[in-house]
């Protein structure tokens, strides 16, 4: 097959999914196997797309010119290639999630879930693989469009209320900011094509770059960089593999990933130090993630907990992106592989914890290890990852991230990062210690002797995910040689 | 027969108009109402090629050249409005059947598309005009049908709110033709392309510039420009929702074009420029229009009312447009006049579907319509987003350009300020689609037709070609673009 084909196949192929999933409305078994094949099929091409790339075969693709000099295009390139491997390794994973988690749960309008969830999976795609900045803004529209009615899908007050926020929070600044910066950059530079190196022009003065960069960092809404970041926690009224999937990996990753593009082939990583706004736009990161950790540190509600952890998490790749030295920008695309796989397991656990005791509350889960011991054993890993310890794979991002900062004299930033650290470890790792070691206290807060493991679906999902994050600590290379691909 | 294709865009629905009282039954009326706009939809394509192919056309009526005679004048701009036009006009008719004799008491419906047919033709002819008069001409006629299709709503408020367009529209109407007398006076000729060349002898004269004043103020009234649309909100709030429609998607643009007709065709600009602060004036007003009008609507609990004010809102942007005073400025406006002529026809359609069953478009009445008319709701949901301008429709399109045209002369506010306005529309949009999706329908709303509670099938094919057409011409957008772009030049080339 050609690469171009292969290219295609990424965001077609959901699309297809799309039709088949409604035609076969009335039959689940064969509807959920319709998503189940074509993440399959997603993946198998992602993975092919890799091997040609690695040996060095590129390609640009163009569907059609919307504007004049503004087209639908789609290129290969590192950064993007590794963003779509790890959305494509980890659909099919959450479909086969999803299947066990939503039937248990018995969810009303199943076919409508998996229809948006196959569009939103298409937009990812054409995120990852755009080969200008106006192509990947109207994906990330529809990104934004596609996932409100996965947000919404409970269809309460609270949701519609959750709803209400994501929305406007995503739509209103990617219109507000986002957008005026994208246009600007047009009016500007004359292209909107990602080139390594920059696009604007040398005699550009500093304080339009400074305007727009912060338009760009605050636009970006997806990237959850505080203030903008209140639309997360409020997408947790969603199902888990939604929350799962979506604001653990695609959307808020297709956020962080937005943010590198520009950073590296808008803006250029020779720019990026001289302006005088990144250094301010590098302390709120820093900012970011402390907060963000502290008010993790008091959510009892575990989805919660986890979508501020996922707050502070995106703020470390905006971090290293604004850095910007070849350190840090190989940190911050690693670390959006290895954050990927450490935060949907956790929310695989929370899911599977739902759906098997409808507990929700951290402190409800105390001696939950010893009904549901693989769930937990996955969630203890999933931690480690997420904190940066060995054996899992969130250690080799974190080593760069740091090493970085250190690279460009920011040794503040240093220290956030151990800070967080150690935030991670007060947040996280007492869930499953106390799961294993703490008595089920006798109040009607502990198990009942009934529980058992999740849907064996749902199982199978999570304990591939633990693996995945064990299995990046012992071979990281393919992801990391992409990783350092992408600066110069 | 070619070459007498402009007058016959205009004689066409004028003939037919009064040829609908010979009709019997409004099944036939209303055919033959659909064939003679269809006719003036295909001539209206047939004279936009010959322009593009060959030029601006030039008609002589009766053979009497210009001073004497009556011209008719197409060049790209007008056939360009002439399309956009025809084509609503027609499309609204062909799903109007059903709704009109729905919401209409049978004798009123041959009378409503009598006044259908006049409206249509006295807006073909505002547009085809070459000569000021004629202009003046038509718009009364156009406006004499509009008044009688806003008064045959089946709300007896219906009554009221035409009688107070009737007053502000002959108001407006006056205006105009004071200014034309006044130029007449100056000049002697009514031509517009004398006047074009005449003008710039006397343009030192109170006279020409009190002429174009009064022309400005008349057009705006009629064009329902902050703060001159008090008529328009109830107008479209009471009217059948078929004459709602219609008229959102082509009157008001109409009078835009005459905007642009008469300060740039004919004023020249560099006249008003030197004179009038207008470029501030006009963009001032535009953005007071985008934020009164939408927060306005953001109150609103009878969704005709709230689109209507929308629609005040979106001609603000459109003056901005215009205010900008540029090429990019002009194409930007040009573009948005075609794009919310495709939005507002397809929400207001969509809108007639809801009256269908539910006699009136309250917020309650939208209460579990994705479940009930899942078809009208996706219908609402489309027409919303465009309205928002979300990318891949052609509210986006009209956006990025006005946008850029801001940037361009480095107005860093007013871009910010322009999308600022489309957040409003945001939060309209949504108070519309919330209670379809996620308020239960209540069980004791009157279910008019058996059990089938979406719209007739005729209405439902109507308002997705013209949701199709919001996504199609906001992915491949040669056709308005491409227009929007060379008409812009055009009227900036005389200039420079």
């Amino acid at each position: 097959m050609s690469l171009g084909l292969l290219l295609h196949a990424t965001i077609v192929l959901p699309l297809l999914a799309l039709v088949g999933i409604l035609l076969l409305r009335d039959r689940p078994n064969l509807r959920d196997g319709v998503s189940l094949v074509a993440g399959v099929l997603v993946f198998a091409c992602v993975a092919t797309i890799y091997q040609r790339f690695t040996a060095g075969e590129r390609i640009e693709l163009t569907w059609f010119e919307i504007l004049p000099g503004l087209s639908l295009s789609f290129s290969l390139e590192a950064l993007g290639l590794l963003f779509a491997l790890v959305a494509g390794f980890l659909w099919p994973v959450t479909t086969l999630y999803a299947i066990g988690y939503m039937r248990g749960h018995g969810e009303a309008n199943q076919t409508r879930f998996y229809l948006f969830f196959a569009l939103a999976m298409a937009a990812v795609f054409a995120i990852a693989f755009s080969a200008n900045l106006f192509t990947l803004f109207i994906f990330y529209e529809v990104l934004t469009l596609s996932t409100y009615p996965l947000v919404t899908h409970a269809g309460t007050e609270k949701a519609r209320k959750g709803g209400r926020v994501y929305l406007g929070m995503l739509l209103g600044s990617s219109i507000l900011l986002l957008l005026l910066a994208i246009i600007a950059t047009w009016t500007l530079a004359g292209t909107l094509t990602f080139t390594a190196g920059g696009i604007f022009p040398d005699d550009t003065p500093a304080w339009v770059l400074s305007v727009l960069l912060a338009l760009f960092v605050f636009g970006i809404g997806k990237a959850a960089i505080m203030p903008v970041h209140r639309w997360l926690p409020a997408a947790m009224v969603a199902p888990t593999p939604v929350s799962a999937l979506l604001h653990a990996v695609a959307v808020v990753k297709a956020g962080v990933f937005t943010l590198l593009k520009v950073c590296v082939f808008v803006f250029g990583v020779d720019t990026l130090p001289t302006l005088p706004v990144t250094q301010w736009l590098i302390y709120l990161a820093g900012l970011t993630i402390v907060l963000a950790s502290l008010v993790a540190l008091y959510k009892d509600n575990l989805k919660a907990r986890l979508a501020y952890s996922t707050v502070a998490q995106l703020a470390y790749v905006t971090l290293g992106a604004l850095v910007a030295t070849e350190l840090a920008i190989a940190g911050s695309a690693l670390h959006i592989a290895m954050h990927a796989f450490g935060k949907i397991t956790l929310f695989f656990c929370a899911g599977a914890i739902m759906v098997a005791c409808h507990k929700t509350e951290v402190s409800q889960m105390q001696g939950l290890g010893r009904v549901m011991p693989v769930t937990m054993t996955a969630f203890l890993v999933a931690s480690l990852s997420i904190i940066g310890l060995p054996p899992a794979g969130g250690t080799w991002s974190k080593w760069l991230l740091i090493g970085g900062s250190l690279e460009a004299d920011q040794q503040l930033m240093v220290a956030v990062l151990i800070t967080s650290s150690l935030l991670n470890i007060a947040y996280l790792l007492p869930i499953p210690l106390r799961a294993f070691f703490g008595s089920a206290s006798d109040d009607g807060h502990g198990p009942e002797r009934s529980v058992r493991e999740a849907p064996l679906p749902a199982l199978i999902a999570l304990v591939i995910t633990a693996v995945m994050c064990v299995g990046l600590f012992a071979f990281p290379n393919a992801v990391f040689d992409l990783a350092q691909r992408i600066y110069g | 027969m070619l070459t007498h294709l402009p007058i016959l865009q205009v004689i066409v629905p004028l003939l037919a108009a009064p040829l609908c009282l010979m009709l019997d039954g409004s099944r036939f009326v209303w055919a033959f109402a659909l064939l003679a706009s269809l006719l003036a939809g295909v001539i209206s394509g047939l004279l936009l090629w010959q322009v593009e192919t060959g030029g601006t056309l030039s008609y002589a009526l009766g053979g009497w050249q210009a001073p004497i005679g009556i011209e008719y004048r197409i060049d790209l701009l007008s056939a360009y409005l002439l399309l956009i036009v025809s084509a609503m006009g027609t499309l609204v008719l062909l799903g109007a059947y059903r709704s009109v004799n729905k919401e209409l008491a049978a004798g009123a419906r041959t009378y409503f598309y009598v006044a259908y047919l006049l409206c249509l033709a006295g807006l073909l002819g505002i547009v085809a005009a070459g000569d000021a008069f004629n202009v003046f001409v038509f718009l009364e006629i156009s406006s004499l049908g509009s008044y009688i299709l806003i008064s045959l709503g089946r709300d007896r408020r219906a009554l009221w709110a035409a009688f107070q367009y009737l007053v502000v529209g002959t108001i407006g109407a006056t205006f105009i033709l004071i200014g034309v007398g006044f130029l007449y006076a100056m000049t002697g000729t009514l031509n517009m392309m004398d006047l074009a060349q005449r003008i710039p002898s006397v343009s030192e004269s109170t006279t020409v510039l009190v002429a174009f004043t009064f022309l400005v103020v008349g057009v705006c009234l009629k064009l329902a420009m902050f703060p001159l649309h008090v008529w328009l909100p109830n107008a479209y709030a009471f009217a059948p929702s078929i004459a709602t429609a219609f008229l959102a998607a082509s009157a008001t643009k109409v009078a835009v074009y005459l905007l642009f007709r008469f300060s740039f065709g004919v004023f020249g600009v560099a006249l008003t420029e030197s004179i009038l602060p207008l470029q501030e004036v006009f963009i001032g007003l535009g953005l007071a229009g985008v934020f009164v009008a939408s927060l306005v609507a953001i109150s609103q609990h009878n969704i005709k009312r709230m689109l209507a004010y929308s629609s005040v809102a979106q001609i603000g942007y459109m003056i901005i447009g215009y205010g900008l005073d540029s090429q990019a400025g002009t194409t930007a406006a040009l573009l948005h006049l075609f794009n919310h002529a495709l939005m507002k026809a397809a929400l207001f359609m969509a809108l007639a579907a809801v009256v269908y069953h539910h006699g009136s478009v309250l917020l309650k009445d939208l209460a579990g319509l994705g479940t009930t008319m899942p078809w009208t709701a996706a219908a609402l949901v489309g027409g919303g987003l465009s309205l928002i301008g979300v990318p891949l429709t052609v509210g986006f399109i009209s956006k990025w350009y006005l946008v850029q045209a801001a940037l361009e002369q480095d107005l860093w506010w007013l871009a910010l300020l322009i999308v600022v306005g489309s957040l409003l529309a945001i939060v309209y949009v949504w108070r519309m689609i919330e209670p379809m999706y996620f308020a239960p329908a209540s069980s004791d709303r009157p279910r008019s037709v058996g059990n089938t509670p979406e719209a007739p099938r005729s209405l439902l094919l109507v308002i997705w070609i013209l949701v199709a057409a919001n996504l199609y011409f906001g992915i491949d957008t040669r056709l308005p673009v491409g227009i929007a772009e060379a008409a812009a030049q055009q009227i900036f080339g005389v200039r420079f």
